[in-house]
């Protein structure tokens, strides 16, 4: 898809299901010029496309959805029925093209279409395969079906998320789908790499539910070995102090933590207060946790009157750690994610300009890219089944006047 | 195991732990460098550098230092974290790459390699503001909030893993290692799923709900979503469309069996239902009733039950709750390393492969012996 080598250049993946858990696996390896094919079919297309703002223009439409074009630039998208034997047969031939299928489906579906790993395997011994679901394939749940935004909860990080005496909070969509992803993404390169090395591939079958207990690996190790049951706590650290969210002018906030008595005499003195740390108040990180009220207070007297960049400027030149909270909005203009072109714009045909975003890592000799804006449904029928995948003349006039691409 | 040829040398503090964590659980043989004398007791090391052998090593001595030279010059990966940690200063990452030009060569930071905030100081809460997580969590009108157990951590070393992955990809090919760059703060960016495209497309700034759901009625009202049950909370919402219809149906068939009083959800036609246009007058009124039987209910029941009856919904877990879940019992995720069955429990590998969960083959804190490894690679293969 790239006109310059990529690193992942030589990987064909096919991706079946939709949402967030496995085609944000497909997007990261498209970023390094693994060539993605995303199958969807006109009757079905992917839930992203239609059940979640925002849409470009806030014009709801198939190929206006902010929500799903963000997770599937960087691939190709095709229309496959699998209701029908012929798709099935040029699904199987699509896979046999291929070095990866990832698949998000419900446990068992693809089984039931003969698309399991056994049976493909039969015919491409090197191919890797993933599943990702809730639950995981096995296990008295496994056929939960479920959303992330509600995952999150069972796993923990709701409950870990707010103050000790409120009721937990939400994190923003599926949280736990995208630590499943990209977790997922590790998991199918070492399956390549082996693949690759010994010409035989492999099955891997994440549960979004386990990879998310990983995130909470701290928090379960305590309870393990002492039965502490970590609670939310705000804020709070149970090392630093002062550590939390500060009020800044113009509705803007300030993350900063003290991780030692030397920062936080660093500190007294940018928000005019260098007598602080001689209060036996303030001593020790001990005393101004068992002070944090009074502590949080002085701190945000400073805090209210500057703007969060300017604290967090005066603060690092002190040598403490702070950031502006950033929203949304200033995702695209802070200058570490402006430095390294976090956001990288390309023309839709139907949304026109958006920004993608680009991974968290980059290779300094084959650097990623987002190769191509998010596809329209079946964009790429032609070009895979005929360029990619081999077909004849004959034999995609046939597949069409079967209906298979409908 | 996937990675069963590939060392990995980990000099990295906090913020690359997870990277080694995660390529061990793949199969890497993972020698964790650390300072004599540091300390290895805390939960979080514990969890974190399971799985992997650790090298006690003071570069300084010279010693130590061919020792380190002898590694890496057999290692497939470095994970390095040069703005902070014992082995900051030790180890250039340019230097590594001009040595081992076979190495892939992975540096881990929390705003970037560039740029003006480059050397900014970060722990996990200013990472978490700086991704844009924060924003998003916590009361709308109250303080941004992290999640109380460190996630930015996890993120940037689930990153680090992918990158260095798909450079060692990419070396089986051309024979050449990479340098992979990885930032917390922009690895946190996933966290937030699709909220960012809300401004870029449409101008709208998206910020945290608190514990319901906005947005979804054009009259303003708001969804509970979490609901206090007889020993913790709940997360539920009444959905609309296909699958809030059989959640729904569900709850009040449940509430019907248990003789709860039903009020107004007793004459909703869940096929009609229409979320979008309820005002908070009515939403409170479907709501009192749901409270009322919630509150009889526990987190397990809750669990097991909607599982049954199909319903979207799931308990608010605590870490108790984990370890006992069924589910995670019969899948065997929480393990002792192989061979000590009445050893210290950690999270097992994350992935099964071919139908076998990947076994923990070290202790948090095993002693990495030279005088063990196999002709021809310092370590040997476990």
């Amino acid at each position: 898809m790239s006109g310059v080598p990529q690193a992942l250049e030589t990987v064909n993946v096919v991706e079946f299901g939709g949402y967030a858990a496995g085609p944000h696996i497909g997007k990261l390896l498209g970023n390094f010029g693994a060539k993605v094919v995303h199958v969807e079919s006109k009757d079905r297309p992917d839930g992203f496309r239609l059940q979640y703002p925002p849409f470009a223009g806030n014009k709801p439409g198939l190929n206006r959805g902010g929500c799903f074009s963000f997770f599937n630039d960087s691939k190709y998208g095709v229309t496959i029925d699998l209701k029908k034997p012929e798709g099935l047969d040029l699904a199987r031939r699509l896979i046999t093209w291929s070095d990866l299928v990832v698949e998000n489906m419900r446990p068992g579906v693809m089984q039931r279409l003969g698309l399991g790993y056994e049976a493909l395997a039969k015919r491409n011994p090197r191919l890797v395969m993933l599943s990702t679901c809730n639950m995981g394939q096995t296990g008295p749940r496994a056929d939960t079906p479920g959303f992330g935004s509600q995952l999150s909860a069972l796993a923990g990080f709701c409950g870990a998320t707010g103050f000790p005496d409120g009721p937990p909070m939400l994190l923003y969509g599926p949280y736990i789908d995208y630590i499943a992803s990209t977790l997922g993404a590790s998991a199918v390169l070492a399956g390549l790499i082996k693949s690759r090395r010994t010409g035989k591939g492999c099955y891997i079958d994440m549960s979004q539910y386990e990879a998310g207990l990983l995130f909470m690996g701290g928090a379960l190790q305590d309870y393990f070995a002492t039965g502490r049951q970590a609670d939310r706590r705000g804020n709070d650290d149970a090392e630093a102090a002062p550590h939390g969210a500060f009020p800044c002018r113009d509705d803007e906030w300030l993350a900063l933590s003290c991780w030692s008595d030397a920062e936080f005499t660093a500190l007294a003195k940018v928000v005019g207060a260098p007598e602080l740390p001689g209060n036996p108040k303030f001593a020790s990180a001990a005393a101004r946790r068992d002070n944090k009220q009074l502590l949080e207070q002085l701190v945000a007297a400073w805090t209210r009157a500057q703007t969060a960049e300017g604290a967090a400027e005066a603060l690092q030149a002190a040598g403490v750690a702070a950031y502006p909270v950033v929203t949304m909005k200033g995702l695209f203009s802070d200058p570490q994610l402006v430095e390294r072109a976090h956001w990288r714009v390309r023309r839709h045909p139907e949304m026109g300009d958006q920004a993608y975003a680009f991974p968290g890592y980059d290779l300094q000799d084959l650097p990623g890219d987002i190769v191509a804006p998010a596809y329209c449904l079946g964009q790429d029928n032609e070009f895979v089944f005929r360029d990619l995948v081999g077909l004849s003349e004959a034999e995609m006039q046939a597949y069409t006047d079967r209906g298979v691409f409908d | 195991m996937l990675l069963s040829d590939v060392l990995i040398v980990d000099a990295t503090d906090r913020f690359g732990w997870m990277a080694g964590r995660v390529l061990a659980d793949l199969g890497g043989d993972v020698v964790r460098l650390e300072a004599p004398g540091s300390d290895r007791s805390r939960p979080q090391w514990r969890a974190f550098n399971v799985n992997k052998r650790v090298l006690d090593l003071d570069p300084e001595k010279p010693a130590d230092g061919a020792r380190l030279e002898a590694l890496l010059g057999k290692a497939d990966i470095c994970l390095l974290t040069p703005r902070s940690g014992y082995f900051a200063e030790r180890l250039d990452p340019d230097a590594l790459r001009a040595r081992y030009p076979r190495l892939v060569v992975v540096v881990i930071t929390p705003f970037g390699r560039s740029g003006p905030r480059s050397d900014w100081k970060a722990s996990d809460i200013e990472v978490m503001a700086a991704g844009g997580a924060m924003s998003m969590a916590g009361e709308p009108d109250g303080v941004p909030l992290r999640v109380s157990e460190p996630q930015s951590y996890s993120w940037v070393g689930s990153h680090a893993a992918a990158g260095a992955l798909t450079a060692l990809f990419k070396r089986d090919t051309t024979g050449q290692g990479d340098l992979v760059e990885v930032s917390a703060q922009a690895s946190v960016v996933i966290a937030l799923s699709h909220a960012p495209a809300f401004y870029d497309l449409n101008g709208v700034v998206p910020s945290r709900a608190g514990a319901f759901m906005t947005g979804r009625s054009i009259k303003g009202a708001r969804y509970r979503v979490f609901w206090p049950c007889k020993d913790g909370w709940l997360n539920f919402i009444f959905y609309g469309g296909v699958a809030g219809r059989r959640t729904n149906e569900q709850l009040i068939a449940w509430m019907r069996e248990k003789g709860a009083e039903l009020g107004p959800l007793a004459d909703i036609d869940w096929a009609r239902f229409d979320p979008t246009k309820a005002d908070q007058a009515a939403v409170d009124a479907m709501e009192a009733p749901a409270m009322k039987f919630f509150a009889t209910v526990t987190k397990r029941e809750y669990l097991m039950e909607a599982h049954k009856r199909e319903m979207l919904g799931y308990p608010v877990s605590t870490v108790a709750d984990l370890v006992t879940d069924p589910q995670i019992e019969a899948r065997g995720f929480f393990q002792a390393v192989e061979g000590e069955p009445g050893g210290e429990r950690h999270c097992g590998s994350f992935a099964v492969i071919d139908g076998v969960r990947p076994p923990l083959r070290h202790a948090a804190g095993t002693p990495f012996e030279d005088a063990k490894a196999k002709p021809g690679r310092a370590g040997g293969q476990s």
